[in-house]
């Protein structure tokens, strides 16, 4: 029935239709109208300390779910400080709906208080953005603003309304028929040339290997990939943010590529003679050298995005489309050779691996990020959701913490946006309350948005957070370590302390400098009710082995050196103050 | 360079819709693709603008353009009529010194190439062409030693040719 509405009130019955429960958000003036119908909506606010936090938390919500997460901020600082997150968003292809206020119509363009070009700001970081200027076209809007972020390849959406748009008055129903774009995107569909043409490349294969990216969680095909792997038999190597699309726990799962991937999953790489290549796009940290990568294998590609395809590295064939129906259409044409040989080729490349890994280490006193992460993963059964910051730790966390179902690991790959983990963490948690959620983030990105503690606290949220403390920018550092002679430019850090930090909020704090006492503040942190910070004073120069140099082929791996650790032992402790 | 690196035309139809013009240029920015030429203008239909980009790219980043070209929302068509037979011109405004001892010798040259006088004055003259951009060029050259005093070009501009069924039969493979 047709009602008599404000923008503002139709804006947040628009959001219910949508399915939206909970938003995050940071009020300003060019959103008050928002704000003041807010009081009437069934959607729950989340308040933010910054409008980045609040970015991140519709990201991390995007990622946890499958579905968009919302945002809301004011114009001009308040649209600003959402952009790193909407950056993040859009370079792994996160579902978001970020909504913010703008000047009134009629001053735009005048440079007005808290004005800024927020739509010209956002273009490149987002899917599509939308500036709204009338009453009348906001639930349409909004509706497409869903449909663009959570369909196809995912992103995000941003839609700028102005405060007049906002305060007008329209007649109003809720049109609930499907949205019609009339932009003609091409749905290519895949021919049977071409996935004959990749049946007889598998089928031939001797050392097959399937590359699986973050487009077999988005597209829903884990359990097509599972079916294909045990029909097939071809082994996985997985990218960062493919991790979980693949149980770790299988056989045939070698683990994860790139820079900081295993060495013989780079070797297994560089050995294969066919590349299958899954919702994956050839990012420089997966690659390296793309002149040097896999020059001997015959690639395929399943992708959605045909302007991923051929980007950086050529391909024989590519089957643009759902992954999962391809993978689909493609599964039953092909029966690989038997792949026995291939698979002993790769256990012989793990050769001395196992010895050289930090976790058969004896306890030397000392407490080791990987040593954490690894018990994290045994204490909780390698069933929490982790979200991880960037750096050190979040290799260590891909290496160490191993995931069977998909949306169980939530990082900042594209972008690598430090800062990311306890927000993201927050819209993980509302996303799926009943998860165990696990924030494992470095001292310096912990600062960077600490400040949502206290939207945890105010929220009474339940997250477990793991600092992984070494007072250093780590990854930085291990950088300056290996290509820059150690010279240690603006990376030592001068902390707070972590724990006082955890009190000031009214939530608990804890800290460990030693192995055996892991599992004590593991056990107290997860029986607490609030969210639990741990310092988890670790080894202050340690460095994630094995890496690749940037731009270099693949192969070209700094290993971790047996006797590294024996030597570490001879360096200052953790300063304890 | 690239075997396949050659000019490119694009002709990209769009929604009317404000900032559009500057998602298409920024995309191009972006992913640092080089634009020679750039116009837009309207259609026959209403609500739908032409954009035609000509851009020297080899065979992969022309397909790739064309791809990030149709992820733009308000994208509606992509033609890459580099390879079908099209129609392509460019329009140019010339000023040209001409006082009175050489302006019938300037306008020779100019019905030479079909260029149009549409602006006299005692020192100079305008002339208006129309054609592809070789022809603009050369005229340009010959006008050169005049001495130019002024010159603006559109761009280009391009529309695929209509097919006959018995053309299409014979461009069958080229695309």
């Amino acid at each position: 029935m047709m009602t008599r509405k404000t923008g503002a009130q139709i804006l947040w019955d628009a959001l219910e239709h949508q399915g939206v429960e909970t938003v995050f958000g940071y009020p300003g003036g060019a959103i008050l109208p928002v704000y003041d119908a807010l009081l009437d909506s069934t959607i729950h606010h989340v308040l933010v300390r910054h409008e980045q936090g609040a970015a991140h938390m519709a990201d991390g919500f995007g990622r946890a779910s499958g579905r968009a997460g919302v945002a809301i901020a004011t114009s001009g600082p308040g649209a600003t400080n959402l952009v790193t997150g909407i950056a993040t968003a859009m370079l792994d292809s996160s579902p978001c709906v970020f909504i913010t206020g703008q000047v009134p119509s009629h001053v735009i363009g005048t440079d007005a208080f808290q004005e800024t070009d927020i739509t010209g700001v956002t273009l490149p970081i987002t899917k599509h953005n939308f500036l709204v200027t009338k009453t009348e076209d906001i639930a349409q809007t909004i509706k497409k603003a869903f449909h663009i972020a959570e369909g196809g390849r995912p992103g995000p959406v941003l839609v700028d309304i102005t405060k007049d748009a906002q305060q007008g008055e329209c007649d109003y129903e809720w049109d609930d028929s499907p949205v019609e774009l009339p932009s003609r995107t091409p749905r290519p569909t895949v021919s049977p040339e071409e996935l004959d043409h990749a049946a007889e490349i598998l089928n031939t294969a001797k050392r097959p290997l399937i590359l699986a990216g973050r487009g077999v969680t988005l597209s829903g095909a884990t359990g097509l990939l599972a079916d294909f792997v045990e029909k097939t038999q071809i082994p996985v190597a997985m990218t960062l943010l493919g991790i979980g699309g693949f149980p770790a726990s299988h056989p045939l799962n070698l683990g994860m590529m790139g820079m900081h991937g295993e060495a013989w999953v780079n070797q297994a790489i560089q050995n294969a003679d066919v590349l299958l290549a899954l919702g994956m796009r050839f990012d420089d940290r997966v690659v390296g050298d793309p002149k040097k990568f896999a020059p001997a294998a015959r690639k395929i590609h399943l992708e959605i995005d045909p302007s991923e395809v051929n980007k950086i590295v050529q391909v024989e064939v590519a089957l643009i489309g759902d992954l999962a129906g391809s993978l689909r259409a493609l599964a039953p044409k092909v029966s690989c050779q038997d792949l026995a040989p291939w698979h002993g080729f790769i256990r012989d490349l793990k050769g001395d691996s196992a010895v050289r890994d930090i976790q058969q280490l004896p306890d030397s006193g000392h407490l080791y990020a990987a040593h954490v992460i690894s018990d994290l993963w045994n204490l909780t059964e390698g069933n929490a959701l982790v979200v991880t910051d960037v750096g050190q730790h979040q290799m260590w966390a891909a290496q160490y913490y191993k995931h069977d179902a998909p949306r169980k690991l939530i990082t900042s790959g594209g972008l690598g946006t430090m800062g990311f983990a306890l927000p993201a963490a927050i819209g993980a948690k509302v996303a799926r309350p009943d998860e165990e959620v696990w924030v494992i983030v470095g001292d310096g990105g912990f600062q960077m948005t600490a400040a949502e503690l206290s939207t945890c606290a105010q929220e009474g949220l339940k997250l477990n957070v793991a600092i992984i403390n070494n007072g250093y920018l780590g990854m930085v550092r291990q950088w300056q370590e290996f290509f820059y002679d150690k010279r240690y430019a603006a990376t030592p850090m001068r902390n707070p302390d972590f724990v006082k930090l955890a009190q000031a909020h009214g939530l608990l704090g804890l800290r460990v400098d030693k192995r055996a006492g892991i599992e004590e503040v593991v056990a107290t942190a997860r029986a607490a009710e609030g969210t639990t910070v741990i310092d988890f004073r670790v080894e202050k120069e340690d460095t994630v082995y094995p890496m690749v140099p940037p731009g270099n082929t693949i192969e070209a791996m700094i290993r971790r050196p047996e006797s590294a650790l024996e030597k570490k032992d001879d360096k200052a402790l953790v300063k304890k103050d | 360079m690239e075997p396949s690196m050659r000019a490119r035309t694009f002709v990209v139809l769009v929604e009317d819709r404000p900032g559009v013009l500057d998602r298409v240029a920024s995309l191009f920015r972006r992913r640092a693709y080089n634009i020679e030429s750039l116009a837009v203008g309207h259609t026959e239909r209403p609500g739908v603008s032409h954009i035609t980009i000509v851009m020297n790219a080899d065979d992969r980043v022309a397909r790739l353009v064309e791809a990030n070209l149709y992820k733009l929302v308000d994208v509606l068509n992509v033609e890459d009529v580099s390879n079908v037979p099209s129609v392509t011109r460019d329009l140019a405004l010339i000023k040209v010194r001409a006082g009175h001892e050489r302006r019938a010798e300037v306008m020779q040259v100019g019905e030479v190439f079909r260029a149009r006088v549409v602006d006299v004055s005692p020192d100079a003259l305008i002339f208006e062409i129309t054609g592809t951009e070789d022809k603009i060029n050369r005229l340009v050259e010959v006008l050169r030693p005049f001495g130019i005093l002024g010159l603006a070009r559109t761009g280009r501009v391009a529309m695929a040719r209509e097919q006959t069924p018995a053309e299409e039969f014979a461009h069958e493979g080229v695309v």
